[in-house]
């Protein structure tokens, strides 16, 4: 039907136990923290970071899991999570154990999780610096890769004339890895954020106007024709069919393009900028100081899975229209 | 009266001729189909035809030709001497399945057409009506994907009913409906071609629906693909038209267009066989 279905929240007491799960990790992992003493050989065995980020957690998993008493919608989506919010946790127990209790790995490579979470504290300054500069570089190169990346899609999958001639060099520029343009992007911009943004961009140009020309290509012929029919131009065409029905592949190549953008974003700090968190990681790396790297990744890896989240919503919400149409 | 409120800004013209038509299609092994040959073809504006014919022998692409979707091999055909050469908003299609488009919902669908070309304004009244017609109302805001095979034909219908074209061009439009819903919308034809005077060319493989509905049935038989004969079936359009469904002379016609296709046809379709 028509009709709108809202989804409400509906005040009902009920309780799942799986929504019980994390607490339950959450104190498993707390007390092995605190009855298994750290290992006398450990570096910093005198840090609690990690301690007092359980003690947090617990708080708040108290406060979600009062939450799911009350109402329908919040229990159903979060007791779902349950096991794998639980796994997490005791994945950071195993790590915790392994690394600081036992130091069964070396511990310039496996960091304690307390020295990892240090790095927060100590570096919160430079890191925050770091991450302004990381998210204005990307954000630069998405825009410019999305804009010039639809254009030349469009074109390419529109016109057999520019296909003829763009296509074939498409499919040779693409595939080189961005790294190896450096030395050209140093040459070719004036100054080397620029060329830093070039790289980022160049990787989200090519994936974006290949599955928006491929997604222009393959429009259902007979579309076209309705249209037609109605009384459409060629440009109308384009615009009110041809885009919109291409819009879920352009849409995938958004989401390829973040995900090679972050890749890309390393290789682009390596240009001469003074901050970035590629660019930290890399330094760190070759301080061996491991625990500064992981917490850069860190950030990375949550920073992606946002900038995706994010993208996911926009998409819902854009696209309602292929619900129906294809299993996401 | 729900069609008096229907704008008419249609002059009422639509006069098709078509001459000594040929379609050759080129199979990717190379060889040649003959899809359509030697086809003579003559309708008056304002007339209602119906075309039948065994599966394959070049009735969609007939109806393709005359909305300018592809050329003929040979041969020319002329709306009103006007030679056709593209497609237009005057001549509306319905094509065999339906061609919705997923990214819009009902509404903007039958729309559709108003807003190319800038005259939905004028028209919006036209839309809520043509919706309530094919009986869709309420559900204009649903997505193609969430009507049922039959409310999507409708809305097709629809769709192209709401252009106000000079010819309407329909493949099978009421081929996915059941019995009941169908001769509700044979009638809702029926009514709005009176209405408009718009030309219908209408393809369909219910001969009971071909003689109900047209002034002529044009018979088709395949290899070589040319129209049999030409069977006048009605003529005015009083109360009585297409409310002869028992009568002597309709079983009498039903028989007749039986037969030819019977005849011609080597191995007619199970469909014919009534
Ligand atoms: N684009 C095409 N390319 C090659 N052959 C085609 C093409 N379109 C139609 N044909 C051929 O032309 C002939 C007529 O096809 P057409 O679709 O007009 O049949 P039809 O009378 O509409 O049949 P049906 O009742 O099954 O819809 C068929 O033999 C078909 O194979
Ligand atoms: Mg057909």
């Amino acid at each position: 039907m028509a009709e709108k279905i809202k989804n409400e929240q509906k005040l009902s007491f009920g309780f799942n136990f799986r929504s019980a799960i994390p607490i339950g990790a959450l104190i498993i992992t707390l007390l092995t923290e605190i009855l298994i003493p750290n290992n006398q050989e450990a570096k910093y065995r005198e840090l609690t970071n990690f301690r007092s980020v359980l003690f947090f957690a617990l708080i708040i998993s108290v406060i979600l899991f009062t939450i799911t008493l009350f109402y329908k919608n919040f229990r159903s989506k979060y007791s779902h999570k349950g096991w794998f919010i639980g796994g997490f946790i005791l994945f950071f127990n195993i790590l915790n154990v392994v690394t600081v209790k036992f130091l069964l790995l070396p511990q310039i490579y496996f960091p304690s999780l307390n020295r990892v979470l240090n790095v927060y504290i100590e570096d919160r300054q430079f890191l925050l610096k770091c991450m302004g500069s990381s998210f204005s570089l990307l954000i630069e190169g998405l825009i410019f890769g999305t804009v010039v990346g639809v254009f030349t899609g469009i074109l390419v999958g529109w016109s057999l004339n520019w296909n003829y001639w763009l296509y074939p060099i498409i499919r040779i520029l693409g595939p080189i890895p961005s790294s190896t343009w450096i030395p050209l992007a140093l040459v070719l911009f004036p100054t080397p954020r620029w060329a830093a943004v070039f790289l980022i961009a160049f990787g989200v140009w090519f994936q974006i106007t290949i599955l928006t020309s491929s997604g222009i290509q393959s429009v259902k012929k007979s579309y076209f024709e309705v249209s037609s029919t109605m009384g459409a131009t060629n440009l109308q065409n384009l615009f009110h069919i041809a885009i919109p029905d291409a819009l879920p592949s352009i849409f995938l190549g958004f989401f390829n393009a973040t995900c090679s953008s972050f890749v890309a974003l390393m290789a682009a700090e390596m240009l001469g900028v003074k901050a970035g968190i590629g660019w930290y990681i890399n330094w760190q790396k070759e301080m061996i100081s491991y625990p500064n790297v992981y917490a850069g990744l860190v950030i990375i890896a949550v920073f992606c899975y946002l900038f995706i989240t994010l993208q996911f919503k926009v998409r819902d919400k854009l696209l309602g229209w292929q619900k129906g149409v294809i299993k996401w | 009266m729900v069609a008096a409120k229907l704008t008419k800004q249609r002059e009422g013209m639509g006069n098709i001729t078509a001459r000594d038509i040929g379609k050759e299609f080129i199979r990717p092994d190379g060889k040649r189909t003959i899809a359509l040959s030697n086809l003579n073809v003559d309708i008056k504006a304002g007339e209602f035809i119906c075309l039948i014919g065994p599966s394959g022998c070049g009735k969609s692409t007939f109806l393709r030709l005359i909305a300018g979707l592809s050329k003929p091999t040979f041969g020319e055909i002329r709306l009103d001497n006007q030679l056709i050469k593209g497609p237009g908003y005057e001549r509306g299609l319905v094509f065999q399945d339906s061609t919705l488009f997923p990214w819009l919902n009902i509404y903007d669908n039958i729309a559709y057409g108003l807003k190319i070309r800038r005259v939905f304004k004028q028209h919006k009244q036209d839309v809520n009506e043509f919706i309530r017609l094919v009986g869709l109302a309420g559900f204009e805001k649903a997505y193609p994907h969430q009507l049922s095979g039959g409310m999507a034909q409708r809305a097709s219908l629809a769709r192209a009913l709401v252009s106000n074209p000079k010819i309407l061009l329909l493949d099978e439009p009421l081929g996915a409906l059941d019995a009941f819903t169908r001769m509700n919308m044979q009638d809702e034809i029926l009514r709005i071609w009176k209405e408009r005077d718009t030309t219908m060319l209408m393809v369909t493989h219910d001969v009971d629906e071909a003689i109900y509905l047209s002034d002529r049935v044009f018979v088709m038989t395949p290899r070589p693909a040319k129209i049999e004969e030409i069977i006048e079936v009605n003529s005015g359009r009083g109360e009585n038209r297409g409310r002869q469904r028992d009568s002597g002379d309709f079983l009498r016609l039903r028989s007749k267009i039986l037969q030819i296709l019977d005849f011609t046809g080597k191995t007619p379709p199970p469909e014919y066989y009534l």
